[in-house]
């Protein structure tokens, strides 16, 4: 036992170095501007002769706690995002980035100058529908309460979205829904919606013709671009800040756009696009890795199998016992079963979430995640298998004198070994298909190109992701179907092996 | 050789044994006989340790069989049940073997062993490589016999061992125990409910009621000098049932 916990407490020292070696670390939201600043970020910083590496993580609290922990060094942030959401309610903060700077300074971070763009929050109409109406400025919408709203999500629920605009402006429209923001654009092609939330870089603002609304009586507040990086840099990677220093004001809103029109609407790779401003307006020649399919691909395997291999097999070595043990003490055992039990019930996105502040991002937290999910199956199995024999045949061990180690040796764990198996089985498939939401906290594997794809809206991302995932699945299940057949004794096996 | 001295138990407050005291002699073959419940399960259990009384003792060739030098004494008990309690997932074979393997036992001595105990229990050679689901009720319980003679205990236990088969592999297997009984010299203690089959067996029949010896000594005695009303009543119905036929 104190063996599997070491052997396991290595591997999550050699995941985490694999997060984090002597390069810098960028780190990327999971959408398109913040992946095309992060690579602009990295192609400069490679250019100043540092090593640097990009990791899209999942939403701003992860890269936050992550930049915290030093799992990052900086990510593109909106000074908007700062002050109405990670400091909306402290009051020092004073709703400027100037009064922001102490209160980042006491946990270690700073803010560069503003990029150049403000990626603001802005209503659109389509150009047509708007012009027929006679809509140019927020303040005309009330005039026409029955058009219909389609908000995404997050500016629904967000305190400087929707219900501070609402308020402001005493909008009473009579339908609003929310739905995801890549969404609402097609649906306010389809005229199924009238109005929708953008951001000022939309790439889609161009290409749908979309009017972006005046906001006449100023509620949104701006979200200036920036980067927000550790104190440490300073000294121990100047260049980091020599190069963010080349990046400040350059990017115009029109630039943004663009760019972002480039990976979506033209599906060109973010490096790529951040590679070729880089060249045209700072003269900057960034080498770009582009890589084969084939080799991504073998790189998200590569990742995938290293999470599911350590999480699976350390979960065997851990609830094999737990299961023997709450086969052998009642009520130690309702305890363990109880408690394995509730840690399946936490959402697997809560979890992984759950463990940034503790293991911080990459693929140890993500092992951490996944063993602990892996749990339950085979303990329950491996608790009903031994709890399954009869009392006959643990009397009969018991009266040749075997003793109690023998006993679970010889005679117990043999037949317990069908439901064990199926426990283990069971826990790989769950396993294969829940390693995929690693990619939330930079753990990489398959779940890399369905989030990437998801971003992009590009099927076949998806799929480069899904289908190895369902097709290892599949293979696992296999694995493990052709190891019953090797290790189950043939007394034990039922249906078409079954002894008659 | 096994000396049982003032054994009680109590399962959830009910009183299963009180006051057993009680002697078996090497070569002796003791059956405890009386109605269901009566504890004679128990008390054949607390022999080998595998309950333990609350107050008493066992003595076993000169040892005192407690929860720590149970383990070592059980090799020298074989032990055999009603249902036989063989191991699912081992062979016939595998189930005989299983301890002595366990134990060390050179390949060729377990092979000798093996030899003899097949030709002793009248088992069928070709049958060993079966698993217990693939023989007979009767096949299996020379498996049980066999698997509880392979390390040549001193003493047999056996808990209604021929209580679950049909008459006739029933016939032919007391028949067959007498003989490997005879033959080995070996001190058995037997329970049963049957007292056809006591007498077959019995040097010394101990009859309990309700957790307490009620009479013990030999059948002859029991049949024609019941001490109470209630060994007469034991003694007679099963004798009626058989007179009733002729």
């Amino acid at each position: 036992m104190r063996g599997a916990a070491k052997i396991f407490l290595m591997m999550l020292a050699v995941g985490g170095q694999m997060a984090h070696g002597d390069s810098v670390v960028v780190g990327a939201k999971k959408f398109t501007e913040s992946v095309i600043l992060a690579e602009m970020a990295a192609q400069v910083m490679r250019k100043e002769g540092l090593p640097a590496e990009v990791r899209e993580l999942g939403g701003t609290r992860t890269l936050w706690q992550a930049l915290k922990r030093g799992d990052i060094d900086l990510y593109p942030e909106y000074t908007g995002t700062l002050l109405q959401e990670m400091f909306a309610g402290v009051p020092q903060a004073a709703g400027s980035l100037a009064g922001l700077q102490p209160l980042l300074a006491a946990q270690g971070i700073r803010v560069s100058m503003p990029l150049g763009f403000d990626n603001r929050y802005a209503l659109g109409m389509l150009e047509a529908r708007a012009a027929g109406l006679g809509i140019a400025e927020v303040s005309d919408l009330l005039a026409h309460p029955g058009l219909r709203y389609g908000f995404s999500n997050e500016f629904m629920d967000r305190a400087d979205g929707w219900p501070g605009l609402r308020r402001h402006y005493g909008l009473a429209p009579k339908r609003v829904t929310g739905l995801d923001h890549d969404l609402a654009y097609r649906g306010l092609a389809a005229g199924t919606i009238d109005v929708i939330d953008t951001y000022a870089t939309d790439a889609e603002i161009q290409h749908y013709q979309v009017r972006v609304l005046r906001d006449d009586r100023r509620y949104f507040p701006s979200y200036e671009a920036v980067f927000v990086y550790r104190s440490d840099l300073a000294s121990r990677a100047p260049a980091v800040l020599r190069g963010l220093e080349r990046l400040v004001g350059k990017i115009a809103t029109a630039d943004m756009m663009a760019m972002n029109a480039r990976v979506k609407l033209q599906g060109v790779e973010e490096q790529r696009v951040a590679a070729d401003f880089l060249a045209e307006r700072l003269a900057l020649q960034a080498e770009v890795r582009e890589r084969t399919v084939a080799s991504r691909l073998w790189q998200h395997t590569q990742e995938h199998l290293f999470l599911v291999a350590i999480s699976l097999s350390s979960a065997i070595l851990v609830a094999v016992p737990l299961g023997i043990l709450a086969a052998r003490r009642a009520r130690f055992g309702h305890g363990i079963l109880a408690a394995v039990g509730v840690v399946q019930t936490i959402p697997s996105l809560a979890l992984l979430v759950f463990m940034i502040p503790l293991l911080g991002i990459g693929a140890g937290p993500a092992i951490v995640a996944l063993f602990l999910y892996s749990l339950l199956p085979i303990v329950r199995n491996t608790y009903t298998g031994l709890r399954g024999i009869t009392p006959a045949v643990k009397e009969s061990a018991e009266a040749l004198g075997m003793t109690p180690g023998a006993q679970l040796r010889l005679v117990e764990l043999p037949m317990a070994l069908p439901a064990i198996l199926a426990g283990v089985k069971t826990s790989a498939v769950i396993n294969v298909g829940t390693a995929t939401l690693g990619a939330l906290i930079g753990a990489g594997g398959y779940g890399q190109p369905i989030l990437t794809g998801i971003r992009l809206d590009d099927t076949g991302l998806i799929l480069m992701g899904a289908v190895p995932a369902a097709g290892l699945a599949l293979l696992a299940q296999g694995l493990f179907e052709l190891l019953e057949r090797w290790l189950v004794p043939r007394g034990l096996r039922h249906g078409r092996d079954a002894v008659r | 050789m096994l000396e049982l001295r003032d054994i009680n138990k109590r399962f959830a407050g009910a009183t299963v044994l009180r006051d057993i005291s009680l002697t078996v002699a090497e070569g002796s073959t003791t059956v405890l006989i009386g109605p269901s419940g009566c504890g004679k399960s128990t008390l054949i259990r607390i022999v080998n340790g595998l309950i333990l009384a609350d107050s008493g003792t066992v003595g076993f060739m000169g040892q005192e069989v407690d929860r720590s030098t149970a383990p070592a004494l059980r090799r020298r008990m074989g032990y055999v049940i009603q249902e036989g309690g063989l191991f699912p997932h081992l062979t016939a074979h595998g189930n005989v073997v299983l301890m002595a393997r366990h134990l060390g036992w050179p390949s060729e001595r377990i092979s000798r062993r093996v030899d003899e105990l097949v030709e002793l229990t009248r088992f069928p050679g070709d049958g060993l490589k079966r698993y217990p689901a693939q023989l007979s009720g009767g096949q299996r319980q020379r498996v049980a016999l066999m698997r509880a003679l392979m390390l040549d205990p001193e003493l047999l236990l056996l808990d209604e061992p021929l209580g679950a088969l049909d008459p006739l592999i029933r016939y032919e297997l007391q028949m067959d125990l007498r003989n490997v009984f005879q033959s080995l010299q070996k001190t058995v203690v037997m329970v049963t409910h049957d007292l056809a089959e006591a007498a077959h067996f019995a040097d010394q029949v101990v009859l309990l009621r309700d957790g307490g010896i009620e009479q013990q000594g030999g059948m002859r005695t029991l049949l024609e000098a019941p001490v109470t009303p209630f060994v007469e009543r034991f003694v007679n119905a099963q004798r009626s049932l058989l007179s009733g036929i002729g």
